[in-house]
């Protein structure tokens, strides 16, 4: 049991801090811009993706920081030369066509790589067992993980708090009218920031490609979820982004382990239902590591409909 | 149009002719196009007309962009699916023809409870909430198999000994018959409910929620409203497609036929009530026709819904509607040179587009990369740069040729109303 608690505790770190990774870029857009990005996780499987090719031809260490870099120019031209024109038409043209560019980036991925998923593998350095704890297996490459996001988080709270750009970035946050007025460029203010918050979502991508499977699905497969780390957290606050990733992240990994269903629990009281028809039957069935992939949603939507704001946003909608 | 159009005596004739007309012919399709495949082609037309319609509701008449209209489609496919087995049981004597009422009505119900939770606000938080029950329902449909029937779906047997009519449905065009009544059907009413108050009072909310509330209607109830009569007629589409299939999946009330649906409807556009059927009509033929020809269909379906998204916000329907004017003017032929001559760099552009996209496709996906490629009858090596070449060689002059021949479109525009107002004042 103890050995669950605290591999199950390792993995909800990882796991958020991953998601975190990716939500911080879409809280910081959405604070900025008001988009809601549907393409974001479309640039973590394309983050994956530069890493493995750029890994097959020189190496995982220069893909670590070539790819990121390459998936936030490709943040910067879609903003550029795709969202800005269609701000004027209002949120739901822009949820639309960032909704098309994440319909597109699946296509275009599978066109060049394919279907199936690629061997993009953990690198040989990183390759090995560092310890044993108890009876399972903690590999380098995990380690790694949490040192990445860990360093990626201390740079960005320093951006944000520390530096001119990321005070400019929070007046913006809160009155972009007023920071336009004041002389500073915002358009150019919401490119960079979409296209770090793109670079973001790519790093995420290449140190999760292959600690997850590198396939055209994984966009569609995290998309949502992310989404839910947002909202959650509340819509722009990078501290609620934060906590809502390890939330989450707690919750679908815990989730796992446990195998109880209601109608255990009832066995537990001494009840036992007959003949109720399947349908009954079926939700009696359902064990709560079942439940995984639907926790979040649910806990989106209860969110959505009892506190608006997330857990640390401070404006609705 | 005039909004009394409907009433005076002249334009409920022209329209109830009009009406005829349009039943007769789409009576006849099947008649004129006798081959399996065409009636195949036929019966989804239909259907995604109804569903694309339904959708229509919510984001051109309601302006709620739903991510999860598939949820209603596919309840109500499992709900009439259910019902055609329980028939065959002997349960419950439901004649087939009804079949679609009843998945309607399932999904009206949900639509009801769903639409209460959802629609509180529009625009994002509603999106939002739509996206997850969306993926609830999807990733539940795995672990209640006894409704969702698990990984392989339930099917049943359109054959019953229970009609209305004597058809049973055993051939392809006698289902035709059935979806073309039921689409006439609810087309006319989804048409007649835009006129209806609540129709009217649902664009008001669409439009500014805080004056529709000052003039004592709740937003809120009336996006419910408009949401549960929207999934009814997603569940009627959802029941057809049981009858047409007689199989439905989990795959069903997934993001894949959310998405698609989301995209014919704004690529046919919302602005009018005519633009999702034709969204419905062009995709749903586009997509049967080139899924045999290429396995690209797909990126070809996104860049058009980019396309539109960047260019045409009021998708095809909006196109034709804003050359009305002009063709009441008379001067429609002042504009066709100007669109011959972008047609040429435009059509220029996507033969480049077309041939990246090919030998991409052939150098990931076919079985054998190394072997020669056909296209357009010209068979050539994908290995080979001429392609490439080929590709930037139509792109580049296209791409600016085309550049030219927009601001000369731009000029006849310009032109063209600048007659029309003279002559008007």
């Amino acid at each position: 049991m103890l050995e669950f608690i605290l591999f199950s505790c390792i993995n909800s770190i990882i796991y958020g801090l991953l998601l975190f990774m990716l939500s911080s870029g879409l809280t910081l857009i959405f604070g900025l811009m008001n988009v809601l990005n549907f393409a974001h996780a479309s640039f973590f499987m394309l983050g994956a993706y530069f890493a493995f090719q750029i890994s097959t031809y020189i190496g995982f260490w220069p893909a670590l920081f070539l790819a990121p870099m390459f998936v936030g120019l490709v943040g910067i031209f879609i903003e550029r030369y795709g969202l800005r024109s269609v701000h004027k038409h209002g949120h739901v043209a822009e949820l639309l066509f960032t909704f098309g560019v994440f319909y597109l980036i699946d296509e275009v991925v599978v066109l060049i790589w394919g279907r199936n998923p690629v061997a993009y593998k953990v690198p040989e350095g990183l390759d090995f067992t560092l310890l044993t704890i108890m009876n399972t297996n903690f590999s380098a490459y995990r380690a790694f993980m949490i040192l990445i996001s860990l360093g990626m988080f201390a740079v960005l709270f320093f951006v944000i708090t520390r530096t001119r750009i990321g005070l400019i970035i929070q007046a913006s946050l809160t009155n972009p009218d007023m920071v336009g007025a004041l002389g500073h460029n915002v358009p150019s203010v919401f490119m960079y920031v979409f296209g770090g918050g793109a670079a973001l979502a790519g790093l995420a991508g290449v140190i999760g490609g292959n600690y997850l499977i590198t396939e055209p699905a994984m966009a569609q497969n995290l998309g949502p979820i992310v989404f839910v780390v947002v909202v959650v957290g509340g819509m722009g606050s990078l501290t609620g982004a934060f906590v809502a990733s390890l939330l989450i992240a707690t919750l679908q990994t815990f989730a796992v382990g446990f195998e109880v269903s209601i109608s255990d629990l009832l066995a537990v009281w001494g009840i036992y239902p007959g003949e109720i028809g399947s349908f009954f039957e079926d939700i009696l069935r359902i064990q709560i590591s079942h439940t995984r992939g639907m926790l979040p949603y649910l806990f989106m939507i209860l969110m959505l409909i009892f506190k608006p704001k997330g857990l640390m946003g401070t404006r609705e909608e | 149009m005039n909004d009394t159009a409907l009433f005076t005596k002249r334009g409920f004739i022209i329209k109830i002719g009009l009406l005829l007309a349009v039943t007769i012919i789409i009576f006849l399709l099947p008649q004129i196009f006798k081959s399996r495949f065409a009636h195949s082609i036929l019966n989804q037309m239909g259907i995604a007309v109804i569903f694309a319609l339904s959708y229509n509701m919510l984001l051109g008449q309601g302006g709620m962009l739903s991510f999860g209209h598939a949820v209603f489609y596919g309840l109500g496919g499992f709900m009439a699916i259910h019902g055609l087995n329980m028939v065959n049981n002997g349960t419950v004597p439901i004649p087939t023809e009804l079949m679609p009422l009843l998945g309607g009505l399932f999904s009206c119900l949900f639509g009801l409870v769903f639409g209460f939770i959802s629609t509180r606000r529009a625009a994002i938080p509603f999106a939002l909430i739509t996206l997850g029950i969306g993926e609830l329902i999807a990733s539940s449909a795995l672990i209640l198999p006894s409704f969702f029937g698990g990984e392989e779906g339930i099917s049943a047997n359109r054959w019953t000994d229970v009609t209305l009519s004597n058809l049973n449905f055993g051939h392809a065009s006698e289902v035709y018959l059935l979806i073309a009544a039921w689409m006439i059907i609810s087309v006319l009413l989804m048409y007649l409910l835009t006129r209806t108050p609540l129709g009217r009072i649902a664009n008001a909310v669409r439009d500014n929620p805080e004056r529709a509330q000052f003039i004592g209607y709740d937003p809120h109830k009336v996006r419910t409203i408009q949401f549960a009569l929207s999934a009814f007629f997603a569940g009627i589409a959802g029941g057809l497609f049981a009858i047409n299939y007689e199989i439905v999946t989990t795959h069903t009330v997934g993001m894949i036929p959310s998405a698609e649906v989301l995209m014919m409807t704004y690529i046919g556009g919302v602005g009018h009530f005519f633009g999702p059927i034709l969204g419905a009509v062009l995709i749903t033929f586009l997509q049967l026709i080139l899924t045999s020809v290429t396995h690209a269909w797909l990126i070809y379906f996104g860049l058009l819904f980019i396309g539109m998204v960047l260019w045409a916000p009021n998708g095809l329907s909006g196109l034709i509607m804003l050359h009305e004017p002009v063709w009441k003017a008379g001067l429609l032929r002042r504009l066709f040179p100007s669109y011959a001559k972008a047609m040429v760099p435009a059509l220029t552009i996507f033969l480049g587009v077309l041939i990246l996209v090919e030998v991409n496709y052939h150098l990931s996906l076919s079985i054998d990369p190394e072997s020669p490629m056909t296209l357009f009858g010209i068979e050539f090596s994908a290995q080979s740069a001429v392609p490439w070449i080929l590709c930037i060689a139509l792109m580049a002059p296209g791409f600016f040729a085309f550049r030219k021949a927009a601001g000369q479109v731009r000029r006849a525009w310009d032109e063209v109303t600048h007659t029309i107002q003279k002559g008007s004042s």
